[in-house]
Parts: C-alpha cells; structure tokens; sequence
C-alpha cells in the first residue's frame, strides 16, 4: 500500500491533483491512500516552494503542477 | 500594428451589427470587441514566446541564486525576479517559507513577493498594447521600486520580530548555521521540444485562467466608455483633487482582481480623464493588497506585521499616485 501526499495550500490545483490520482491508482487497481496537507510547517519540511507537491512514501516525487498521466502511473506502478 | 483590430471591430460592431458609430452602445460595443480581439491574440501569441524563452527559470534556481547574496543586489534582484517569475497566489507561503528558510533575509523575500503580483508578463503586455511603452516602462519601473523600499523599510525595522514562531526559527536556524546553506541543485538542460511543451502547456493555463478577467475587464472598461458622460471624470476626479489618490487606493483594496482584469479598466479610466497616477495607483491596490493574500500571509505573519505591511502598501501607492500626477505632464 502507498501513502501518497498532496502538499498545498487548498488551491483548485492541490485538489484536482489529488483527484487525478486517486482515479489513476483505480483505474489501474493499486491500493493507496491519497490525503492532502495544507498546514505551511509540513509544506516546509519537505523544502517545497512551489504546490501542489506530490510525496509517495516520504519521498517528493514531484512539484509545481498538477502532474501527468504518465508520471502518475510510473509512481503507482513502482514496487 | 493594432490597426487590423480596429477594423475588425469596426465591421463587426458597424456591418454586422449595424450599430451607428455615433451611438453609445455603438461606441462601447466596438471598444470591447477591439480591446478582447486585441487582448487574447497577443496573449496567445506572446505568453507562448515568453513560455519558450523562459521555461528553464523556476523558483528553486531563483532562491538559489537570492541565498547568500549581499544585501544590496539582493533587494534588487528579489525584486526583479519577482517580476519575471511566475507563480500562483497560493503559492506564495511555501514559497515565503522557502526563501525563508534558506536564510534570506525577510525584506528581500518581500520585494519579491511585493513585486510578482504587480508586474508578470501578461500585465506588461496589455500595458504595451493599451496604454504604449512609456507607460509601461514607467509602470514596471515603480512597481519594482516599491518592492524594493518595501523590502528595504521592512528589514529596518526587523520585520522578522514579527513572524509567526515556527517560521523566525526556520530563518534564525539557516542564517546561524554555515553562511552557504545547503541547497539541492536544480540543474537542468532542457531540450527545445521540452520547451515548445513548458510553453503549450503555460499557455493554455494561463489562458484559462485570465480569459474571464479579461472580459470582465473590458467589459466595466467598455460600459464607462459608452455611458459615464464625458468630462465627468475629470470634472469629479480630476487634478486638483488630491484625496482622489487614497480614495482609489481604498476602493481597491475591497475589489481583488489580477492586473489583466484590472489593466483595461485602468485604460478606460485614463481614456476618460482619469489623471494617470489616480489610475495607477487604482490599479496596483486592486492587484497587490487584497485580503484573502493577508489572510494567507498571516499564517507565517503575527498580526502586527501584516497591518505594517498593508500600510505600508497602502501609502506607498498613495504616494505613486501623487508623484505621477504631479509630474506626469512633463514625462509622456
């Protein structure tokens, strides 16, 4: 199982960002648990500057824009 | 250049909709449909050029590049990267805590965040095609000065008092510890087809994003074209009434818009004897001071702070509008 967290301040795009791959990770049938962080203390601890953000398992993968479809299913296949 | 949208206005306001040149409706019709044709062809256009020559800037080289410069440039440069990087409003407390975190000093990370909401591309585009080159000059100019004293007058005073605890701690940490923070590096070497998609992809956002504004826009800048009789401005508004300037600073605080919403409005103002720092300072509290941008910043900001900052703001635009006033006659 995956934990995934979407890092940002509760902007349309954090919110579509986290819809997105919760969708994906149905359509391909991966167990993960997509929540969202607003709070600007975590934000920070992870040195993101620019959201939405994306963290699998503790590990930034990704900021700055809702991302792509490819780049979703490539942190969701991931073993 | 422009001409090819007056004359489509022109047809369509005038052949299609057989409106009399003469008329109000005809007047205000043929001013929006010129401004929007106008508006998002060179929106389209150059917000894809930019895109492309500007794809490899992003904020993490900036903050890179602002960790550990000397004062001085820094004000400068904060704020004039804040004027030629994008980024989204609600971005800015991760990236106020970014910066801050990577010790740069409060005022620098503020001419930056002063800045980027008064000047971006978009805002000196229509600035270009609405109001001409000296205008805009003039306006980006003052817009990264008032940065720039923002951020000078905030350091002063040590704004950095005034932070929420959890944030001053981020920057005392950084700032006491070894003078070349450790950054990560954000090398990269972008290919020219990463750039054309960066571009596509920017365009389209941004487009999606301020295609509304821009109506809005035009269209309250369109209806005081038709409808507010001419002379009333000037007559009401006009030189020589100098709260005129803090009124339009306190009437935009209220409003929130984004400088492509506003900037036609602005032009409308100015077309109809609106003196030009009244309507530039309109415009910049409209764009810069808003509240949900407070309520945001309170969150790494104690209360105390934010009323300075939005005073300060607040004269500051004060003062623009005056001087501009005062000296615009013998300027364009």
């Amino acid at each position: 199982m995956k934990n995934i967290l979407v890092l940002g301040s509760g902007c349309t795009k954090c919110k579509k960002t986290a819809e997105v791959i919760e969708k994906i990770a149905a359509e391909l049938d991966v167990n993960v648990s997509v929540s969202k962080e607003t709070s600007p203390q975590v934000i920070m601890k992870y040195g993101v500057m620019s959201t939405p953000a994306v963290v699998v398992n503790e590990q930034l993968v990704h900021s700055g824009s809702i991302p792509d479809t490819t780049k979703i299913t490539s942190w969701l296949k991931e073993a | 250049m422009f001409q090819i949208f007056t004359d489509f206005a022109d047809w369509l306001t005038y052949t299609i909709l057989a409106l009399s040149p003469d008329s109000k409706l005809g007047d205000a019709v043929h001013f929006f449909v010129e401004d929007v044709s106008k508006i998002y062809v060179l929106l389209i256009v150059m917000i894809y050029v930019i895109a492309l020559l500007r794809a490899s800037l992003n904020i993490e080289a900036v903050r890179n590049y602002l960790a550990g410069k000397h004062r001085g440039v820094g004000y400068l440069m904060g704020s004039g990267f804040g004027a030629i990087t994008p980024f989204c409003s609600c971005s800015s407390i991760p990236i106020f805590l970014g910066f801050t975190s990577a010790g740069i000093p409060v005022g620098i990370t503020m001419a930056f965040l002063i800045t980027s909401p008064l000047i971006n591309e978009v805002a000196v585009l229509l600035l270009v095609s609405l109001l001409g080159w000296k205008f805009t000059l003039l306006y980006v100019v003052i817009g990264v000065s008032v940065g720039i004293l923002g951020g000078l007058f905030l350091d002063t005073i040590k704004a950095e008092r005034w932070l929420q605890s959890f944030a001053a701690d981020a920057l005392k940490r950084a700032q006491t510890s070894s003078d070349s923070p450790n950054l990560p590096e954000h090398e990269v070497t972008l290919t020219l087809s990463d750039r054309h998609s960066f571009a596509i992809t920017e365009s389209k956002e941004i487009f999606a994003r301020v295609w509304i504004w821009v109506i809005i826009g035009v269209g309250i800048g369109a209806a005081l074209h038709g409808f507010v009789p001419e002379g009333w401005i000037s007559a009401h508004l006009g030189e020589g009434q100098w709260w005129s300037v803090p009124a339009a600073v306190l009437l935009g605080i209220p409003l929130y818009s984004n400088a492509t919403g506003v900037i036609p409005v602005m032009e409308s103002l100015i077309t109809n004897g609106l003196p030009v720092g009244t309507a530039l300072a309109f415009c910049m509290s409209t764009v810069a001071a808003s509240f949900p941008e407070f309520i945001l910043l309170k969150q790494v900001m104690q209360w105390k702070l934010l009323a300075i900052l939005f005073a300060l703001l607040l004269i500051a635009f004060t003062l623009v509008g005056w001087i501009f006033n005062a000296f615009i006659p013998f300027i364009i």
